[in-house]
């Protein structure tokens, strides 16, 4: 979605400020939430992709100016709600007040190293060959999905060249419509800053992202 | 931290109001059965203690000193980093990118905040932030030169943006002057930013 969320490209923010000594969280509320959200996966109630575009579905003005987790605190407290694990009522409570639905699983403390480890891979094996090749030209597609993409504004349109075939990987603008994961070839597509900048931009520069197969087209 | 809210819930008034949120809905999910605290104690445990950008440093260190490794890398990073033992969450599909007399790279994502957590731990809130996200792929070298990196002549930039699962890193060059130095000793130079693409490494450290 043309979201928040879709920064590249974007002008006005100012410079990178780099904290010295930062730690890994800058409140304990912070730490809580990257715990909780991890171990909430296990509950299976939602994909990655789905909680991606909770986060990325905040109104912008929020998510340009909350700090990180509390993105990612809003996001998985409407996934909660939107799946009835919790009710409103109870998120204003903080008490349960109806039975819990039920769940995959519950990450217990002895199985978090293996969880962790484990992690989540989205490569499947190929159904299919892939369409294109290392150096061959392509370009993007134009769309403007309300749902769940990973192609970026700053892309769409553009003309770029297969770099590497990267391997056979779940779609996420399906799975996180629930549609079932789609797997597809995942290719890194190179593009020159000029072609998706301008003629402003360095003519050495270049930018590669990683996209799935039917974002693109042959040239020809 | 501090605000101007005022909390409903008087139990918690002495705490911050994100605090106190985020304590009453750990307590119910706890409650609910959904999560153990245990386990989310053991999680924020695990990325203060043992992932983190070390683990980069020893995969950059060991690439500097042994060829074989380094041809590995390039081949399957995944593969090689896993032999490494760095096997964990946010690093499933892994890409090495190799500086060079030509090219330097940096990694970002535009679209959220993905980051190879296996090897560079969690990521630093600049990295998460507009600023860095909007700029990294328009304006390279202004995001370079914010974090006082100033590339040669003739140098490309090439920038990665990790709008998939893939995840990053960078193998900056191996400075000069740091012949024979051992894995261990090669491993204090390598910074986080280096394995990021916004920083170089340098035998003497010149960062203020």
């Amino acid at each position: 979605m043309n979201g928040g969320a879709d920064l590249g490209g974007m002008q006005g923010f100012g410079p990178v400020v780099e904290e010295a000594e930062e730690p890994n969280f800058h409140a304990e509320w912070e730490a809580r939430v990257l715990g909780m959200v991890v171990a909430l996966g296990a509950a299976g109630q939602w994909n990655l992709d789905q909680s991606r575009f909770a986060r990325e579905s905040l109104p912008p003005a929020d998510y340009l100016t909350f700090p990180y987790y509390r993105i990612w605190l809003e996001a998985a407290q409407k996934l909660l709600l939107e799946r009835g694990m919790i009710s409103a009522e109870e998120l204003e409570s903080g008490r349960m007040q109806r039975p819990a639905v039920p769940i995959k699983g519950r990450l217990a403390p002895a199985d978090v190293e293996a969880a962790l480890r484990k992690g989540g891979p989205v490569d499947r094996e190929p159904e299919v060959e892939p369409r294109f090749a290392a150096g061959e030209a392509v370009c993007v597609i134009n769309i403007n999905p309300a749902q769940h993409t990973r192609l970026p504004r700053y892309a769409r349109g553009k003309r770029g060249e297969i770099a590497h075939v990267l391997g056979f990987h779940v779609f996420p603008d399906s799975n996180a419509r629930g549609e079932g994961e789609n797997p597809q070839w995942l290719y890194q597509v190179r593009f020159t800053a000029r072609e998706l900048w301008g003629e402003d931009a360095n003519a050495a520069d270049t930018v590669t992202l990683d996209l799935w197969e039917s974002y693109l087209r042959p040239t020809s | 931290m501090s605000s101007h809210h005022h909390h409903h819930d008087d139990d918690h008034s002495h705490l911050d109001p994100m605090d106190a949120r985020v304590r009453a809905l750990e307590s119910l999910l706890t409650e609910k059965g959904y999560i153990d605290p245990a386990a989310v104690d053991e999680i924020i445990e695990t990325y203060e203690t043992r992932i983190g950008p070390r683990n980069g440093a020893h995969v950059v260190a060991k690439a500097w000193t042994d060829p074989n490794f380094a041809q590995a890398l390039r081949e399957d990073a995944t593969a090689a980093i896993h032999a490494l033992g760095y096997q964990s969450r946010q690093g499933e599909h892994m890409v090495a990118v190799f500086n060079d007399d030509t090219t330097h790279h940096m990694v970002v994502c535009t679209l959220c905040s993905c980051y190879p957590w296996s090897v560079l731990g969690l990521p630093p809130v600049w990295y998460k932030s507009p600023p860095y996200r909007s700029r990294a792929v328009i304006d390279p070298r202004g995001v370079l030169a914010d974090f006082g990196v100033v590339l040669p002549e003739g140098m490309a930039v090439e920038v990665h943006d990790s709008t998939a699962e893939t995840r990053y890193i960078v193998i900056p060059q191996r400075p000069e002057g740091t012949e024979g130095w051992s894995e261990e000793k090669l491993m204090g130079l390598v910074t986080r930013n280096s394995m990021i693409g916004t920083g170089l490494v340098n035998a003497v450290d010149e960062r203020p």
